[in-house]
Order: C-alpha cells, then sequence, then structure tokens
C-alpha cells in the first residue's frame, strides 16, 4: 500500500473539522447554522458552491466514463457545468429576491398552497437521497480499491464526518469547509496532470488509439472480475489471474461494456441520439433543481450577488471539468487493464502510480488525488446533508415550536440515517448512473416549478402540484425500475434509462395545462410577487 | 496633517430616518409598491426584458452546443476532421464549449444588469 495515502486522508480529514471548527466559532444563531446570516462575499460563496457540487461523480466517475466510452459522453461535463448557465439565466436573482431558503420555501412564497409545499418537500427529501446514497458508496468502494479493507468502513467513515461536521458547524462553517475543497480538488486533479503530460511527452507521445489496438505499457497482472469471453475466444472466469508482459495487445473482456477505436474517438459510436440529447436535457435543466445548490443562494446578500456568484461558479466549475477528461483519455494509455476489470471509476486513483511508477513522486501524487477524492465525497454529502436537513428542519420539526439549534442538530442526524444504512446494505448500484438520474427527476420536478414560477404569472399550485405529479413521478418511477428493476434492453432501456427527454416535456405541459384550466386559483397577490422577485433591490423600502 | 481648528458642532445621527426622509412626492414608487395599472405594467415591462433576454442567450448556446449532437449525425466527416492532432469533437467538447459558456454568462450579467438600472432609473425619474 502506498504509505503516504493514510496520512494524506487524515490531513483532509482533520483539516476539514478544523476548519468546521473555526467556522463553529461565528456560528452561535439558527440564522448562522442556515445561511451563514447572509454574510458570505460572492468569490467565497462561488468556490463553496463549485466545491459542493464536484462530487464523486464529477472527480471520479467523469474520467472514468471517458475511459470507457470515450467523446460519446463528454456530454457529462459540458452539461453538468451548463446546468449553471440554465440556473444564471432563469433562476438565480429572482429566486434570492424572493427570500426562499429552500425549495418548499419557494412553493409557499410563490403558489400560497401548503399541500405543493409538502409534495416539493417529498422530492427534496428523495432527490437527496438519491444523491447522497452513491457519494456514501463512492467512499466505500474508493476505500476497498485503495486499502484492500472492508466497504462499510470507508462509507461509514464519510458519513460519521459530514454528521457531526453538520451538525455542529451548520452553514457558515460549511460555506468555508466547502471553498477550501474546491480548492483542493482543482490542486489533486491539475498537478498531477502536469506531470502526467510531462511523462507522456517523455515517452515518445504514445497513440491514445493505436492503429494495432492498445498494448499494455508495462508487465500487468489483471484479476479478472466477472465470468467472460476475450476477443481470442478464451473463457476466463472471476478471480482468474492473467498476466501480460509490457507491449502485449490488451484483449477486450465481454463482460465490460467499453469502446474501441472509432467507436471509442467519434462521437455517435457509444450512445445514440435519443440518449445524448436526453442527457443534455436531464444536466442542462437539472442542476437548478438540485436542493443542495438552491440553499446557496440565500446566503448571497442580494439578487446581483447571486448572478455574480452564478457566474463565477460556472467559470470554477468549467475550470474543474478540463481535467477529468484528460485523466480519462491518459487512462487509455497507461491503465487499459480497467477496461479489463470494468473498474474504470479508478482511473484517476491509479493513474499517477501507473504512469510515473511506484517512486516517491508518483506516490505522492496517488496520495494527492486520493486526497481530492475524500475532499469529494465530504463537500458534496455536506452540501446535501445540509439541505435535506433545512427541509426536515423547516418542513416537519419546527411546525408548532419555534426551531433551536438543536432542532436543527437533530434533523442532521435524521437526514444521514437514512442515506447511510442504504450505503450499507446496497453497494452494487454504479455512480455516475444514479447520479445522472438524480439530475432527471430534478429536471423533470423542479426545472419546470421554478421557471414558469418565476418568468409566468399564470402558474397556480394546482397546475404546479398535476405536472410535479405526473412529470416527476414519471421520473421517479423510471429512477426505481432502473435501479430495482430488471434488467432492460433495445428501446426501453433508452427511454426508461435516460428518461429527461420525455419527462421534462410532460412536466411543463401538464404545469402549463393544469395552470390554464384553473386559472381562477391563481394567487391573489401575483403581481406583489412578481415585483418581489424581479425589481432590484435598491428600490424596495 | 494639518488639524482642524474649529471641528463643526456634532449632530446625532439616526439611521432609521434615512428611509423616512424620502421624498413624500414618489409617485411610481407608489404604484409599484399599490399594485396600481401602472405599476402592474411596469414590472410587466422589466419581466418581459429580462425573460427576451435570459431566452435570446439560451437560444446562443442551444445553436452551438445543442445542434452539436445533430450535426455530428448528419455530417459525420465533420466529427473526423482534426485541428493540431485533435479530433474536432474532443476540441470542442473538452475545451472551448467551457469558455463559450462562461462568455454567454458574462453577457447575460451584463446586459441583465443594465435592464435593471434602466428600470431604477425610471421609477427614480424626479419629474414624473
Amino acid at each position: 500500500m502506498n504509505p503516504y495515502l493514510l496520512p494524506g486522508l487524515v490531513v483532509v480529514v482533520l483539516l476539514t473539522v478544523a476548519i468546521g471548527a473555526y467556522g463553529l466559532r461565528f456560528a452561535r444563531t439558527t440564522s448562522d447554522f442556515l445561511v451563514a446570516s447572509r454574510s458570505v462575499s460572492p468569490s467565497w460563496n462561488a468556490a463553496a458552491i463549485s466545491g459542493e457540487y464536484l462530487s464523486a461523480a464529477s472527480f471520479l466517475g467523469v474520467a472514468g466514463l471517458v475511459l470507457r466510452y470515450g467523446v460519446d459522453v463528454l456530454w457529462y461535463p459540458v452539461g453538468f457545468a451548463a446546468g449553471y448557465l440554465a440556473l444564471l439565466l432563469f433562476v438565480a436573482a429572482p429566486l434570492r429576491r424572493s427570500g426562499a431558503f429552500t425549495l418548499p420555501d419557494f412553493c409557499q412564497v410563490r403558489l400560497r398552497s401548503v399541500p405543493a409545499r409538502r409534495l416539493a418537500t417529498l422530492f427534496v427529501l428523495f432527490i437527496g437521497c438519491l444523491y447522497l446514497l452513491p457519494q456514501l458508496q463512492g467512499a466505500g468502494l474508493t476505500f476497498r480499491t485503495l486499502t484492500g479493507g472492508h466497504y462499510a468502513w470507508g462509507a461509514l467513515l464519510v458519513a460519521v464526518v459530514v454528521t457531526g461536521n453538520v451538525a455542529f458547524g451548520g452553514m457558515r462553517a460549511i460555506t468555508f469547509v466547502q471553498a477550501f475543497q474546491y480548492w483542493l480538488k482543482l490542486t489533486a486533479l491539475a498537478v498531477p496532470m502536469i506531470f502526467l503530460i510531462l511523462q507522456w511527452q517523455a515517452d515518445a507521445r504514445p497513440a491514445v488509439t493505436p492503429p494495432a489496438g492498445a498494448v499494455f505499457p508495462a508487465a500487468t497482472t489483471v484479476v479478472i472480475e466477472q465470468d467472460a469471453v476475450l476477443d481470442s475466444g478464451r473463457a476466463v472466469h472471476a478471480g482468474e489471474t492473467l498476466s501480460f508482459a509490457a507491449g502485449d495487445p490488451v484483449p477486450t473482456v465481454s463482460a465490460v461494456d467499453a469502446g474501441f477505436g472509432d467507436g471509442w474517438l467519434l462521437p455517435g459510436g457509444q450512445k445514440s441520439l435519443f440518449a445524448t440529447y436526453s442527457l443534455i436535457l436531464a444536466t442542462f435543466l437539472g442542476t437548478m433543481g438540485l436542493p443542495h445548490v438552491l440553499v446557496r443562494f440565500y446566503t448571497n446578500p442580494d439578487g446581483s450577488s447571486a448572478r455574480r456568484t452564478t457566474l463565477v461558479v460556472l467559470a470554477l466549475v468549467g475550470l474543474f471539468y478540463l481535467l477529468p477528461t484528460l485523466y480519462g483519455v491518459l487512462g487509455r494509455i497507461y491503465t487499459p487493464q480497467l477496461l479489463m476489470t470494468g473498474n474504470t471509476d479508478a482511473v484517476v486513483l491509479l493513474l499517477p502510480e501507473a504512469a510515473l511508477g511506484h517512486g516517491h513522486l508518483g506516490r505522492l501524487l496517488g496520495a494527492l488525488v486520493t486526497a481530492g477524492a475524500l475532499a469529494a465525497f465530504l463537500s458534496t454529502s455536506s452540501g446535501l446533508l445540509t439541505s435535506v436537513a433545512g427541509v426536515i428542519f423547516t418542513d416537519l420539526l419546527r411546525s408548532g415550536r419555534n426551531g433551536s439549534v438543536r432542532d436543527f442538530r437533530l434533523a442532521t442526524l435524521l437526514a444521514a440515517v437514512v442515506p447511510t444504512g442504504l450505503a450499507l446494505f446496497v453497494s452494487d448500484m454504479d455512480v455516475s448512473q444514479v447520479v445522472g438520474l438524480a439530475f432527471a427527476v430534478a429536471a423533470s420536478s423542479f426545472c419546470p416549478l421554478l421557471v414558469l414560477g418565476i418568468w409566468w404569472r399564470g402558474l397556480t399550485d394546482t397546475g404546479a402540484i398535476a405536472g410535479l405529479i405526473t412529470g416527476g413521478g414519471a421520473a421517479v418511477a423510471a429512477v426505481l425500475l432502473t435501479v430495482l428493476g430488471p434488467p432492460l434492453d433495445g428501446w426501453a432501456a433508452e427511454v426508461i434509462g435516460q428518461p429527461a427527454a420525455w419527462t421534462v416535456p410532460l412536466a411543463f405541459a401538464v404545469m402549463i395545462g393544469g395552470s390554464l384550466l384553473t386559472g381562477r386559483r391563481r394567487p391573489d397577490d401575483i403581481n406583489a410577487t412578481m415585483l418581489r422577485l424581479h425589481a432590484p433591490e435598491s428600490l424596495r423600502t | 496633517m494639518a488639524v482642524d481648528p474649529s471641528p463643526l458642532p456634532r449632530t446625532r445621527v439616526v439611521l432609521a430616518d434615512a428611509t423616512a426622509r424620502r421624498d413624500p412626492a414618489d409617485r411610481t414608487r407608489t404604484d409599484l409598491t399599490e399594485q396600481t395599472p401602472v405599476g402592474e405594467a411596469l414590472v410587466k415591462g422589466l419581466v418581459r426584458a429580462q425573460l427576451a433576454l435570459a431566452l435570446r442567450l439560451a437560444a446562443v448556446v442551444v445553436a452551438g452546443l445543442g445542434t452539436l449532437p445533430l450535426l455530428f449525425a448528419v455530417a459525420p466527416a465533420v466529427g473526423r476532421f482534426r485541428v493540431l492532432g485533435v479530433p474536432l469533437p474532443w476540441l470542442l467538447l473538452g475545451f472551448l464549449s467551457f469558455p463559450f459558456l462562461v462568455g454567454v454568462g458574462a453577457a447575460y450579467v451584463h446586459w441583465a444588469e443594465r435592464n435593471e438600472q434602466d428600470f431604477t432609473a425610471l421609477i427614480r425619474r424626479p419629474d414624473r
């Protein structure tokens, strides 16, 4: 095992707790816990939002997908970044001006409807759990890959650190922690990449897709993980060990789905046009509906700073996403054995040592990348937990009595128990796929609610509820079918596995239709609400 | 540094008075808050201007990025084109799309703030 690994991980956990404790010195009131008393500057806030957003799926998953499928999955990072543009164009400033802290709050402000608020609460809890679960699983899998230890310990470690930090520091502490973790994640990918590119130059720039097929760069031992057939026709069994010398061709394994040659290099080789557009729709429109993203906007002092914050986030996130693609591409050269085991999510973790050797440099950079991965699990889970706990706190616990900091801590514990329990029992779900499904649910429920609620005075509570139930409900059903149901194939797999292309238009259509039919239920104070959402703060008396 | 020889007499400043001191004849502001037809039309105008701006820039992104999968499917030759040895789709999606998105975002922030300044100037116009 890499001797630098443990110190690196311990330093990240200690720094997270220390910065959280430092933030705690300022967190005294409930307002501090929930919204950092709205005193966070745009640059801190933007780094915090980016740190919170770049999850295990971005840090590990994107590079793994690129390694496996090539150019067609570049739409994931593009969509993850473009989601912030959609958020900026349609949601950022009006949402901040609405004064809503969570999505259920927005329902209350805009629709004046308690049932709509309850329904939105359900969706926040579902999306929050759906997104939290793969983070904890990713932590467990990384722990197992690197230390050979048990999966559950990695998941539990992250769950305990995050719950403690959120419960005792709240939003104020979390802002500093998240901002620190953005820069840690960027450094953890950027610094090793400089050395990797220098190494690639020194190796006389080996081709990414050599015409004669990929070869092993060094002597490699591969442990097959599933029963399969090699392209030579030889059958292999799970647990079988294959040895290759440097320069041997890399065999393809039938049980591992991956692209090769032109199918990897050129568009359209791996995904159909329908799947590509569905993915684009889900990621472009889903970001604005993720609960942990919206909570952050309330910490801006006013609407224009919310806009500026979002623009900085877009730049920071875009800067980060330049890197995972390069890891995926170089992984094609230096870690081709991952295409045989199917463990492609580990490419970011394994590439530094595979390319730079097992000397001090390779091991140090390997430890740095792993520390970045830990930061990714910690920050996204913290943000999700804060927002889910915020919803439990405001909608479930506080009814009838004034909320206290103790209630918020109780809410945090409640919010953490369910996903942690699930993560311990379910370990075979695919990280990137589940995250993509969470985006699809958000895009088919909260995106229409926010966009129509902010820009169209005709939206009524009945229309909104009908749209949430049909569009969001259809997406939830597709998610449950994909995750729990039998494996599908053919067109059914595409329509169910990438549902956004039909659930998003469905949600919009039902919301608009339902609102037109119930025009009388439009809130009386809609003009005052529109003024509040769109007029600059300087006009308020 | 010269010391002020005769300091002005001290006055008590009460911050809450600052809001009360605003011009009572500020009719447009009243139009806005009291929901008169004039106020409603003003807000509608602002919402429409901001929405039109957002939709226009969204259309730029749809045209610039959203049409790419279709383009690659219809004209595969474009996907095989190489710039400095890098296939065009990799260059466009892996690198150039991010500065493009940031550029569109910066343009939006600039124009959206200008719309708001125009609106504020309209409300604050003294000769109404």
